[in-house]
């Protein structure tokens, strides 16, 4: 809470990103980041109660998800965590250009992590064309017959339960490209407002709260991979 | 402090209300109080179109036999009412429209933190309604307002996937509204308004945020998953397919249980404020009540399988969410004992939002205490399902929460419209409520308990229930009646009633430092807060000078 009690008279020494609601620009910056602080709260609910849904099953029928999880592409998947690291990365270079008023860096950065989403998006789209010559997109053309579970090699799994894993699958990758998507929007407005060369040291809070909503969507990425890719792999 | 000697002006001032005219004035505007009033009207809407399908419901139960509408056409009116009754009426109705109106002026904010985050969130709201009401008008959902699979997701042939859009979209409108409020609470309070002088209704906001936040992600993640099942007939939540129909249960109620607390606490929060100043008091133990709706919102999220007793959850989970569920009841109980304990030598007043707000202490009461009876295991079993648990939970919600709400409704329309309502027949529709509230609901603790279950429109194998039936009837007819007498004096009071004064009751807080109706801005300039809220004692004190405020 800023407890200013700086009662500002004179309005005309108000930058122009300064809302008339507010008392001055640090009440303003720091309702935008508590702001997008709690809907990451929400974010967190709104894929909690896939990652509940995706550890109940995957606790039923532990093999059956082994072996669909074995059939995705973990190449793919751990050069798409690489990807979006390099990405989390790039934006927090942008902030600190913004604060050091680097403004060729500042919009070189932001590029680049444009970049870094649409190749993770593609890559992405390589995983799910494969999934789906496979045959293993659930509905009525899937199937999943006469595959081994990891370690039990007499077994097969049961492709009913091998379906809920793929459901889960698109479902949980699905949502986090929706979120993906969405923050390239988000970013290719940041790029115009760092062209215009709205961002000074003094005001940076789009690229502040912007990053935060980026950096959240990798942090789901960095759990979603080791979860979806990684059941019971081994070397 | 200029706002409070500008009163007693004969012409009339600006004000939000005649600032700007035109319709794009109104659907374009970012001021926090205009938004409350979209709000209000389209609310108003939506709980006409949920009463009528309690009319149809009522009618239908007149006789023992089902022969005004048939079993599939009853399957839909019940879902239509609750679904429209929750999702679209009480959830938004206290938060979205008091609180909207007076979050900003209880704490001496300009507005909101993200003005234009809140008309965003009347349009999803809007969305959300029409596709509501698109669904509807073209087939419905019988599932009832649970929609529990695999009922909803393989066998129903209605419009699950639509309405549970509909409930995705009013849902973020929702989560806007909380978030919007969190923030405001934390960053735009006035030097002085510390957290421990925050009116109890900005707590109760707070409370109601945090569950709004952290609750309605999860519907909307099941809807998600719910539609998709349905759509593309996987098995998440299919036993036949290998999934698990408990986990749904899991899930929908980890939401709506805490819903019900999205509807009661705002209601404790605006009777807390009533009750203080129409007994002239400082609220007994304040920092018990505050804390209380904490505690209610974290115990909230800790209760929801005590739904699911009779769903085929393990016994052992079962006695831990009894126990929990009993747990709640302390917080609630702290925040009855404290407006009683607050009217002790009070020097009362038997306005219409006292009435309202007695009302909502006795009905809330009985509400909370059936609520007992049904965390109690044995007891659940037995009247599962009955219309005791549709007793038990239209005392809170409709005794509760919507008392709460009218309460409110009162108690601020002074400051929302400038004008004052006839004191006398708000006093006899805050009695024809409550008389036909009772007659409506107390038969069906009746009903429930010996035996009679809810959603079936036929029981003529039990006709000795229909005298039961009859006289629930007959109480709806009443409080039909109780809901439409407001409604038509307030909007009688807009052109005929007295002109306000800014501070009709002698009421502590900052919205009544304001002109009413309020200004744009709210406050001419920002206010410092220097007392403790309720500070009635200081206000009744014999007159030491204009503005009983220590500087």
């Amino acid at each position: 809470m800023s407890d200013s009690t700086v009662v500002t008279l004179n309005h005309e020494e108000h930058r122009p990103e300064l809302l008339h609601h507010f008392a001055d620009e640090q009440q303003q910056r720091d309702s935008a980041s508590l702001g997008m602080w709690i809907f990451l709260a929400t974010e967190v609910m709104f894929f909690g109660g896939l990652f509940c849904a995706y550890l109940i099953y995957r606790r039923w029928y532990f093999g059956d998800f082994g072996a669909a999880s074995k059939s995705i592409n973990a190449t793919l998947g751990a050069t798409n965590t690489a990807v979006l690291i390099c990405s989390s990365l790039t934006v927090v270079l942008a902030i600190w250009a913004a604060q050091t008023s680097r403004r060729a860096l500042m919009i070189g950065t932001l590029v680049l992590t444009m970049v870094f989403g649409l190749a993770f998006l593609g890559i992405k789209g390589i995983e799910y064309k494969d999934k789906f010559e496979e045959h293993h997109v659930p509905g009525a053309s899937f199937s999943f017959d006469h595959v081994p579970i990891p370690g039990h090699p007499d077994q097969y799994a049961n492709p009913q339960h091998a379906q809920i894993f793929f459901s889960l699958y698109f479902i949980m990758t699905g949502l986090h490209a929706l979120h993906m998507i969405i923050g390239l929007g988000i970013f290719a407005w940041l790029l115009i407002m760092a062209w215009k060369g709205r961002f000074t040291p003094e005001y940076y809070t789009p690229l502040e709260i912007g990053g935060l909503y980026w950096h959240f969507v990798d942090i789901v990425w960095i759990y979603l991979f080791p979860l979806l890719y990684l059941i019971d792999r081994h070397p | 402090m200029s706002m409070a000697t500008a009163t007693a002006q004969p012409v009339e001032r600006e004000n939000y209300l005649n600032k700007h005219y035109g319709v794009g004035s109104w659907l374009f505007t970012t001021d926090h109080k205009r938004i409350a009033l979209l709000y209000l009207i389209s609310i108003t809407f939506f709980f006409f179109i949920g009463g009528f399908f309690a009319l149809l419901i009522r009618l239908e139960l007149l006789t023992p036999a089902s022969d005004l509408v048939q079993a599939d056409t009853y399957n839909k009116l019940f879902t239509m009412h609750g679904m429209v009754m929750v999702f679209f009426f009480l959830i938004p109705s206290i938060p979205a429209v008091l609180g909207n109106f007076l979050v900003p002026m209880m704490i001496g904010a300009k507005d909101l933190a993200f003005p234009r985050i809140n008309l965003l969130s009347w349009y999803l709201y809007i969305i959300g309604g029409v596709m509501m009401l698109h669904c509807m008008l073209t087939g419905g959902v019988d599932t009832g307002w649970t929609f529990y699979t695999p009922f909803s997701t393989a066998f129903t042939n209605t419009k699950i996937v639509e309405a549970g859009l509909a409930i995705f979209v009013a849902g973020f409108s929702s989560i806007l509204t909380g978030l919007n409020f969190v923030v405001t609470i934390h960053r735009m309070r006035a030097p002085g308004m510390t957290w421990s002088r925050l009116p109890l209704f900005i707590w109760a906001h707070y409370a109601t945020s945090i569950i709004q936040i952290l609750g309605t992600p999860v519907i909307a993640i099941t809807i998600v998953l719910v539609a998709v099942e349905r759509t593309l007939h996987l098995g998440i939540f299919d036993p036949k397919l290998g999934g698990d129909p408990l986990l749904f249960q899991h899930l929908f109620w980890f939401y709506s249980h805490p819903a019900v607390y999205i509807m009661i606490l705002p209601s404790m929060g605006v009777v807390t404020e009533i009750i203080a100043c129409f007994s002239r008091k400082r609220i007994f133990g304040y920092s018990f009540v505050a804390f209380s709706s904490i505690a209610i919102a974290v115990f909230g999220f800790l209760v929801w399988a005590h739904h699911m007793f009779v769903a085929g959850i393990s016994v052992y989970a079962a006695l831990v969410f009894s126990l929990l569920s009993y747990a709640v009841a302390v917080p609630s109980a702290v925040k009855v004992f404290n407006w009683t304990a607050t009217l002790y030598k009070g020097s009362i007043h038997y306005d219409a939002p006292m009435l309202y707000a007695f009302g909502f202490i006795g009905l809330f009461t009985m509400g909370g205490l059936t609520g007992l009876f049904l965390a109690a295991l044995g007891i659940d079993v037995h009247v599962t399902d009955t219309y005791f648990v549709v007793a038990h939970f239209h005392y809170i919600m409709v005794g509760g929460a919507l008392m709460g709400y009218l309460g409110g409704m009162h108690f601020w329309w002074p400051k929302i419209s400038g004008r004052l309502y006839p004191e006398s027949w708000a006093r006899l529709a805050a009695l024809i409520v409550f008389l036909g509230f009772n007659l409506t609901f107390f038969p069906q603790f009746v009903l429930g308990y010996l035996g009679m279950p809810r959603r079936y429109a036929d029981y003529s194998h039990m006709p000795e229930f229909q005298v039961l039936n009859v006289l629930s009837t007959a109480g709806a007819t009443v409080l039909g009646v109780g809901y439409l007498l407001p409604m038509l004096y307030f909007l009688w009071s807009m052109r005929y009633g007295k002109p306000a004064p800014d501070n009709p009751w002698n009421a502590a807080g900052l919205e009544w430092k304001t002109p009413s109706p309020p200004t744009t801005f709210n406050f001419e300039e920002e206010p410092v807060v220097t007392w403790e809220a309720y500070n009635y004692e200081e206000l009744d004190a014999p007159h030491k000078e204009e503005v009983p405020v220590v500087r």
